[in-house]
C-alpha cells in the first residue's frame, strides 16, 4: 500500500494527514513533495497526522527528519501528531524522540504553535 | 554433524524496489514460520528490508546487469538471512554513527544501526564483488518446536 496525504486547515495550522507506508520510493517523495507544496504556499506551521502510517523505514524516518529541518530553515515549525506505536518505537531507538515536538491530541498540538 | 536445517530457500532478484518488497514480505512469512511473536516479526522483516534496500540502493545501485541474493535458512537454533549485492563493497567500521549529535539530524544513514538493533547478531561478508550482510536471529526451544 502506497502513502496517501491529504491536507486540510485548522486555526492556521496546516494538518497532512497522512496514511499507508513511509518507505524508500514513493512514500518518501509523497512526504517530501506535500511539504514542499506547503511551504511554497506560505504555510509555514505543519502538523504532520502519522495515526493512520502502519510502516515506516530508515529513508521514512531520514524523510521525516528532513522536512522537520527544511520547514525549520524555512522559518515555520513541523510537529508530528498520533504516532502508532511502531513509529514511537524507531523514533526512541534513533534518539529523534527529543528532537521532535511530539503531540497525541489534535487540539493541543494545534494550539501549541507559535502565532 | 548432522546439518541442522529445517528449512532453506533462496531467490536471485534484479536490483529493483520490487525486490526489496518481495524480499521483504518472504522475510515477514519465514520469521512466522520460525515461531516469532507478533512484535519480533515486523522487526525482523525490517531489519531484512534495510539490507535489501542497502543491497539495492548502496550495492548494486540499481544496476539492471546486477542482482540481489536473498537466502532464508531456519535452523533448530536460528532464522538466518543472508542477502548479497555485487557492488564495490561496504565497510561497515567507516559507517557514521547515526546516533551522535552531528549526525542526528542526517536524512539517512539509519539503515544499519536498525539492522543491528532489531538482529541478535549481524556480520558482513565482502565477496569480490559485492557485500554479503548475515543477519541472524536466536530462536527459542519453544519456537523450534512450533
Amino acid at each position: 500500500m502506497s502513502m496517501k496525504v491529504s491536507t486540510r486547515q485548522v486555526d492556521g495550522i496546516t494538518i497532512l494527514d497522512m496514511s499507508g507506508r513511509i518507505t524508500l520510493g514513493e512514500g518518501s517523495v509523497t512526504l517530501r513533495d506535500a511539504v514542499r507544496d506547503v511551504l511554497a504556499k506560505g504555510q509555514k506551521h505543519i502538523l504532520l497526522n502519522l495515526g493512520d502510517i502502519t510502516y515506516i523505514d530508515s529513508s521514512g524516518i531520514g524523510e521525516l527528519v528532513s522536512a522537520f529541518t527544511t520547514v525549520k530553515n524555512a522559518g515555520g515549525e513541523l510537529k508530528l501528531l498520533n504516532l502508532t506505536k511502531k513509529v514511537h518505537d524507531l523514533l526512541q531507538i534513533t534518539k529523534l524522540y527529543t528532537v521532535f515536538d511530539i503531540k497525541d491530541d489534535e487540539a493541543s498540538a494545534v494550539s501549541s504553535f507559535t502565532k | 554433524m548432522a546439518d541442522s536445517t529445517t528449512s532453506r530457500v533462496s531467490y536471485t532478484l534484479d536490483s529493483t524496489l520490487d525486490s526489496v518488497n518481495k524480499i521483504e514480505q518472504t522475510a515477514e512469512l519465514v520469521a512466522m514460520r520460525a515461531g516469532f511473536d507478533e512484535d519480533t516479526v515486523p522487526n525482523i522483516s525490517m531489519a531484512v528490508r534495510e539490507a535489501a534496500v542497502n543491497a539495492v540502493l548502496h550495492g548494486n545501485a540499481y544496476d539492471p546487469n546486477k542482482s540481489v541474493t536473498a537466502i532464508f535458512e531456519t535452523t533448530a537454533e536460528d532464522l538466518v538471512i543472508r542477502i548479497a549485492d555485487q557492488g564495490t563493497g561496504l565497510n561497515p567500521d567507516t559507517l557514521p554513527d547515526p546516533l551522535a549529535p552531528e549526525n542526528i539530524l542526517r536524512g539517512s544513514g539509519r539503515g544499519i544501526f536498525l539492522i543491528r538493533a532489531f538482529m541478535d547478531e549481524v556480520n558482513f561478508r565482502q565477496l569480490h564483488p559485492g557485500t554479503e550482510l548475515i543477519l541472524i536471529k536466536h530462536r527459542t526451544p519453544a519456537q523450534a518446536a512450533s
